[in-house]
């Protein structure tokens, strides 16, 4: 299993470079930073003060190379518009983003399998079409319209949670949390929910298909034969039988919670990653889109490799050292 | 589901506990934009001005309509043709409890244009025309300049004054309020980006007290989600409130909306540099000669457009019509200028005189997400166009792309484009800025049509604004800067004006914000009723 991880972070290690070079060169072609930055009123002088500052007057293959030169001593540049290291912004948004998306995680988990348990069960009864019927407009309506839509009901004319932004932060294990302050969790409900929401839909789907498919299997007939209590097959038995597609998704999905999560992030100003890359994408920050880029790049992988350490554990038939050949 | 209820339970009660807490004193604000820094000189931007101007006075203050009132200088006369003298207000502190004195002018005159990280310098305000600012005594300054230059006062108003004590250190020690000691009303609490900017009131302020005794402003980009805050009470006053719920709002009885139209007008560049321009071709495709160059061409296209539609069906009443560059009110503005009218007869005549009875067929370029409602103004105006013989295409891409694309980089690398949208705000408050910028015939060594975007070029203009920028008397220059205005905009047709924006904000009932022509949103302008 060493030897597994250890390829696997080596080959992480290219795919990193491979992509960074791939966004460097793709957001030099789109617009130009100086344009989007300067005043109005700024002069031809200003103008090419600015474009050498930011090391722009260089053709992009020297750019390029005065980057990878920075990332190998850990700098992955400033950024062009808050003239502070590109690494350091990011780091700051990660806690938000992360709370937000572990909190859509557990909402996903919590409500989607045992509905999604539920309904395989009996999947002729009248609440388990309810809850068929409900999932399916998880996944087709958008996000923002929903967003929206929960800021308007919650918020506007309701009044019981706040619109928008992040509650009071506290620190925990030396970063900023704000799910164990009561501000910070009122905060927290909506956007986790609007994030959830396809999420748990999914999960409901993938739960219950793999409930109806364990379900039938001889060792759920045996164990029932066996006189075990319903409560013990389906939480034992057939729990842990389903789990393997659930893992695999979520672990995946999570990594997209994290990296764009845009959306929601931009309906509730939610001071994380999303509303961050979207910001530089607009204002041309090319450094902290590739240095953004290249973090969800390296999330990504780590995320997989903890998906694929995880099902040896749920599974012991798959064997890591396998995927070597 | 049990689980959503009871958290939603327990919000609620959270919630209800926390009301009461609330301060009268304190103001929230939901800000459509963020500063990038709150280091004064780091970044000449209007949401870095508008944060800096609750920190930091200037030497000259301009109010809510531009005009220039004292600040830390209680007053400035010219005492010979090139020397300016500006007497200091005296027993002014820093928030930190240091005095003012002319040390801290003249230092942050240079960190204004020396600033080593600065993205968009303050040069042109603190050494333009080759400012040399002399200590007189702890508080006179005076100001030489090798010609006479009398727009002083005015690019005085521009630069903020910081405290000697900065020296050496930069935007890092700004922004997390080491160093963030001005004299203005309001002092820095702290600042986490992308999340909240907290100020409280400067008890020893040297002008009026605000009202407001602490600052909450939010940074909320998602227009609806702004409104939204506003609606649910989470903020109490928002700005850059969108045209498309302006009636709605009007008719809400908890809100009360501030409008005030601003210095930005939108107008159209014409390429008036290139033959053949790129996007101008005959009615069979072919290349014809540049019409654009030609001014019954430029005026017919603004008799074409009928700006009183534009107001009222895209801006939704939101917005005066333009025929020049600053709306009513503004210094050196011309009171003979006003907005073409709608003549689509006069302009098909006006065509066919310049020789295109069949028109033309072009393309108009301009961005959708930098003004208001820009990408359906463009497809209004390319419909007008159209009536009246210039068949033309509407193009709009993101402000990313279009401002490269449309970039004047002087006659040599003209804008890929030939006929754009385009608006500019005027930060001094009167018509020199937009002249030299728009209008000027483009010259590097002077500064000059820097954002000449079509390469107008008009000699006799040039030389008016050359002595209209020297002359100190306030009449005579107002009067020779009306007249390049004539010239350029009247005679030449070199730009076509369309409108001025105005801007809205929305406060919950109860309290009402002056709107300002600078379209700065500043929490010492909310009042109560």
């Amino acid at each position: 299993m060493t030897v597994f991880i250890i390829r696997r972070l080596m080959q992480s290690v290219i795919v990193v470079l491979v992509m960074s070079f791939i966004v460097f060169v793709g957001v030099n072609i789109v617009g130009d930073p100086v344009e989007m930055m300067i005043s109005d009123e700024a002069t031809q002088e200003e103008r090419e003060k600015v474009i050498k500052s930011m090391g722009l007057d260089q053709p992009w293959h020297v750019q390029y190379g005065h980057f990878v030169q920075g990332v190998a001593q850990g700098d992955l540049g400033k950024s062009f518009v808050y003239g502070e290291p590109a690494l350091k912004i990011i780091v700051q948004r990660i806690p938000a983003t992360f709370e937000l998306a572990l909190a859509a995680l557990v909402m996903a988990v919590v409500i989607g399998i045992p509905l999604g348990v539920y309904s395989g069960l009996k999947p002729d009864g009248r609440l388990s079409k309810a809850i068929m019927a409900g999932s399916i407009l998880g996944f087709s309506l958008p996000t923002f319209w929903v967003g929206l839509m929960f800021i308007m009901v919650f918020a506007v004319m309701l009044g019981w949670l706040p619109s928008t932004g992040r509650g009071d932060a506290v620190p925990f294990l030396g970063i900023d949390v704000s799910f164990l302050t009561m501000d910070g969790l009122s905060h927290l409900f909506l956007p986790a929910l609007n994030l959830a929401l396809f999420k748990i839909s999914m999960v409901i789907r993938l739960a219950r298909a793999g409930t109806r498919e364990v379900a039938l299997q001889d060792y759920i007939k045996f164990a029932r034969a066996k006189g075990l209590s319903m409560r013990r097959v389906v939480l034992v038995h057939l729990m842990k039988n389903i789990m393997i597609p659930v893992v695999t998704v979520l672990g995946l999905e999570f990594g997209g919670l994290i990296a764009f999560s845009v959306v929601t992030e931009t309906v509730f100003a939610w001071p994380g990653m999303g509303k961050l890359i979207i910001d530089s994408i607009q204002s041309l920050d090319r450094p902290v889109i590739v240095a953004y880029l290249m973090i969800t790049v390296l999330i990504f992988v780590i995320i997989n490799l903890v998906v694929d350490v995880l099902y040896s554990i749920l599974d012991p038939r798959v064997r890591l050292q396998d995927v070597k050949s | 589901m049990h689980f959503c209820k009871s958290l939603a339970a327990a919000s609620v009660a959270a919630v209800s506990l926390m009301a009461p807490a609330a301060f009268a004193q304190t103001l929230t604000i939901g800000l459509g934009t963020e500063p990038t820094s709150i280091d004064p000189h780091y970044h000449n931007l209007g949401p870095n001005n508008q944060i800096a101007a609750h920190i930091f006075s200037r030497l000259v203050e301009q109010d809510h309509l531009q005009r220039l009132t004292p600040g830390l200088a209680l007053s400035w006369k010219a005492i010979d043709d090139t020397t300016w003298e500006f007497k200091l207000r005296k027993g002014v502190k820093f928030h930190d409890g240091s005095d003012f004195d002319a040390d801290d002018v003249l230092f942050s005159m240079d960190r204004g244009a020396n600033h080593p990280n600065a993205k968009a310098s303050f040069k042109l305000y603190s050494h333009g025309g080759g400012k040399e600012f002399i200590k007189v005594d702890s508080h006179t300054v005076h100001v030489k300049t090798p010609k006479p230059y009398p727009l002083m006062a005015t690019d005085l108003s521009n630069v903020h004054i910081v405290s000697s004590g900065a020296k050496g250190k930069w935007e890092g020690e700004f922004n997390n309020g080491n160093q963030t000691f001005g004299t203005g009303p309001y002092k820095f609490v702290k600042w986490v980006k992308g999340e909240v900017l907290e100020f409280e009131r400067n008890e020893a302020y040297w002008g009026d007290k605000p009202h407001w005794q602490k600052v909450i402003i939010k940074p909320i980009k998602s227009s609806p989600s702004r409104l939204a805050a506003l609606l649910a009470g989470d903020v109490d006053f928002i700005d850059q409130v969108p045209t498309v719920d302006v009636a709605k709002l009007k008719k809400n009885a908890k809100i009360s909306l501030s409008q005030g139209v601003s210095n930005r007008v939108i107008y159209l560049h014409l390429d008036q540099h290139r033959d053949p321009t790129p996007f101008a071709k005959g009615q069979d495709g072919k290349d014809i000669k540049n019409p654009f160059k030609d001014v019954r061409v430029r005026r017919a296209i603004s008799k074409a457009i009928s700006r009183d539609l534009i107001i009222d069906r895209v801006m939704e009443g939101v917005a005066i019509k333009a025929g020049q560059l600053l709306p009513d009110g503004f210094f050196g503005r011309s009171d003979k200028l006003k907005p073409e009218a709608y003549d689509p007869e006069g302009a098909k005549k006006l065509l066919a005189e310049a020789g295109y009875p069949n028109g033309f067929v072009t393309t108009l370029h301009g961005p959708n997400d930098r003004y208001i409602n820009d990408a359906k103004i463009v497809e209004a105006i390319a419909q007008m166009l159209t009536r009246v013989g210039i068949k033309t295409t509407p193009d709009t891409m993101p402000k990313s792309v279009y401002f490269k694309r449309a970039k004047n980089n002087g006659p040599k690398k003209p804008p890929e484009f030939s006929f754009i949208l385009v608006g500019w705000g005027s930060g001094t408050g009167e018509p020199s800025s937009p002249l030299r910028s728009l209008l000027a015939t483009y010259n590097k060594e002077k500064g000059w049509g820097a954002a000449n975007r079509g390469l107008h070029s008009n000699p006799k203009m040039d030389e008016v604004l050359e002595k209209a920028l020297a002359s100190v008397g306030d009449d005579k220059r107002a009067a020779l800067l009306a007249q390049a205005t004539e010239i350029a905009i009247g005679e030449d047709v070199g730009i076509i004006p369309l409108h001025y924006q105005v801007n809205t904000w929305a406060a919950k009932k109860g309290l009402k914000y002056q709107a300002r022509t600078d379209e700065r949103t500043v929490a010492f302008g909310v009042k109560p009723e």
